[in-house]
C-alpha cells in the first residue's frame, strides 16, 4: 500500500476544487479529515446522514457546494434523500463515503453494504471513483469540476488506509 | 381552523422570508394560497425539510427561514428537532401544522395525539416553543413568532379533512424551484 494522504492535504484539495460546506455523520476510517475540518472550524456535525444531505440541500439553494461524509453505511439511509431531494433537484454534493466490508475483510455488520457499495452507487447513477492514497487530491477536483458540471451528487469512496 | 385557514392567517406576515414547504398535502396548500419565487416545495425526502430549512439558515444568517411541516414529518425524522435545538440559528422559524394524521395517504392517524411536539421541541432546547389551537391565537402569535430570535417552534393544530386535496399540484418543476430560489438568495445570475 502506498503512503496514505494527510488529512490536511485532502482538505486543501477539496478546498481548492470548490468545496465549502461540510457535514455528515462519522466514520473511523475519515476520522483525521473530521478532526482537521473541526479544527479549521467548518464542520457541521449531523446525526442521521439524510438529514445531512438535507442539509447540505439547503446549503446549495443557498450558494454552497457540499461534501457530506458518511460511512457506507449511512449510504443506505440516506437513498431517498439522494434519489427524491438531491438527484430530483439537481443539487450538486460530494459523497465522501467510507468502504467498510472492503473486500470482505470487517466486521459482519458491514458485508452486506461492502459487497454492493460501487454497484448501488451505480444503480442511482452517482459518479464515483475509489482512489488511492497518492489520487485523493486529483478526485477531490474531479469531483468538483463533476458535480458543477452534472448538477448531480458525486462520490469520493475512501478505502482502508489511504488517509492519515 | 383548516390547514387553508392557518396558512392564509400566516401569509400576510411573511414577507420576503425564505419558506420551505414538506412534501404532500402542505406544498399543495401553500402553493394554493401564496407563491413567491422564495417558496420552495419540497414534494419527496420526506422528514427533511427542516434539514433543508437548517442549511439555508446556517449558510444565510440574514435571512428568515421559515420551515412549514406536519406532524408526520416531524415524527420521521425527529432527530432534526435536537440538531436545530444544537445549533440554535436565530432566523429559524419551524411551524408544525398538526392534524393528527398522515392526510394525504388517506389519513392514517400518526401519534402526535399522545406526543406533545411542542413539548419535544422545547425539550430538545428551541428558544421557543408554543402551541395554538384556533385562529385567534395564531393571528395573535404569528407576528411574535416571526420576528423573535429563534430557533421557534409553533404547533397550529388544525382539523384532518377528508375529500378533495386542499390545493392544487405544484407545477414549478423540482430543477425550476432550485434555480428560482438560488436567484433569489443571489446564489446563481
Amino acid at each position: 500500500m502506498s503512503t496514505p494522504c494527510s488529512a490536511g492535504r485532502f482538505v486543501d484539495a477539496l478546498a481548492g476544487a470548490g468545496f465549502d460546506f461540510f457535514t455528515g455523520v462519522p466514520c473511523s476510517l475519515v476520522g483525521s479529515v473530521i478532526a482537521e475540518l473541526e479544527r479549521r472550524g467548518t464542520y457541521f456535525g449531523e446525526t442521521r446522514e439524510d438529514a445531512a444531505l438535507g442539509v447540505a440541500a439547503g446549503a446549495c439553494l443557498a450558494g454552497r457546494l457540499p461534501v457530506v461524509i458518511m460511512q457506507n453505511s449511512g449510504l443506505g439511509v440516506s437513498l431517498n434523500a439522494l434519489g427524491s431531494l438531491l438527484a430530483l433537484y439537481e443539487l450538486p454534493v460530494l459523497l465522501l463515503v467510507t468502504w467498510r466490508g472492503y473486500r470482505g475483510q470487517d466486521a459482519p455488520e458491514h458485508l452486506v453494504m461492502g459487497e454492493v457499495l460501487p454497484r448501488l452507487l451505480d444503480l442511482f447513477a452517482i459518479p464515483h471513483r475509489a482512489p488511492a492514497a497518492a489520487e485523493l487530491p486529483q478526485a477531490a477536483r474531479w469531483a468538483g469540476a463533476t458535480a458543477r458540471e452534472t448538477r448531480k451528487p458525486v462520490a469520493v469512496i475512501i478505502t482502508p488506509g489511504v488517509l492519515a | 381552523m383548516t390547514l387553508q385557514e392557518a396558512l392564509g392567517t400566516i401569509a400576510p406576515h411573511l414577507g420576503d422570508a425564505v419558506c420551505i414547504h414538506s412534501n404532500g398535502y402542505m406544498s399543495r396548500a401553500a402553493y394554493g394560497v401564496r407563491d413567491t419565487p422564495r417558496c420552495f416545495y419540497m414534494i419527496g425526502s420526506m422528514g427533511l425539510a427542516s434539514s433543508i430549512g437548517l442549511g439555508i439558515a446556517l449558510v444565510r444568517p440574514a435571512e428568515r427561514v421559515v420551515v412549514f411541516d406536519g406532524d408526520g414529518n416531524v415524527l420521521m425524522n425527529l432527530s432534526t428537532l435536537a440538531r436545530i435545538a444544537a445549533a440554535a440559528p436565530r432566523n429559524l422559524v419551524h411551524l408544525c401544522f398538526d392534524n393528527g394524521a398522515h392526510a394525504s395517504t388517506g389519513g392514517q392517524a400518526t401519534i402526535s395525539n399522545v406526543v406533545r411536539l411542542d413539548e419535544v421541541a422545547r425539550a430538545a432546547g428551541y428558544r421557543w416553543s408554543g402551541r395554538v389551537d384556533d385562529s385567534q391565537a395564531l393571528a395573535a402569535a404569528v407576528p411574535q413568532v416571526l420576528a423573535q430570535d429563534g430557533p421557534s417552534f409553533l404547533l397550529v393544530k388544525v382539523e384532518l379533512v377528508a375529500g378533495a386535496p386542499p390545493g392544487p399540484r405544484v407545477p414549478h418543476t423540482p430543477v425550476e424551484m432550485t434555480h428560482r430560489l438560488r436567484r433569489a438568495l443571489g446564489a446563481e445570475p
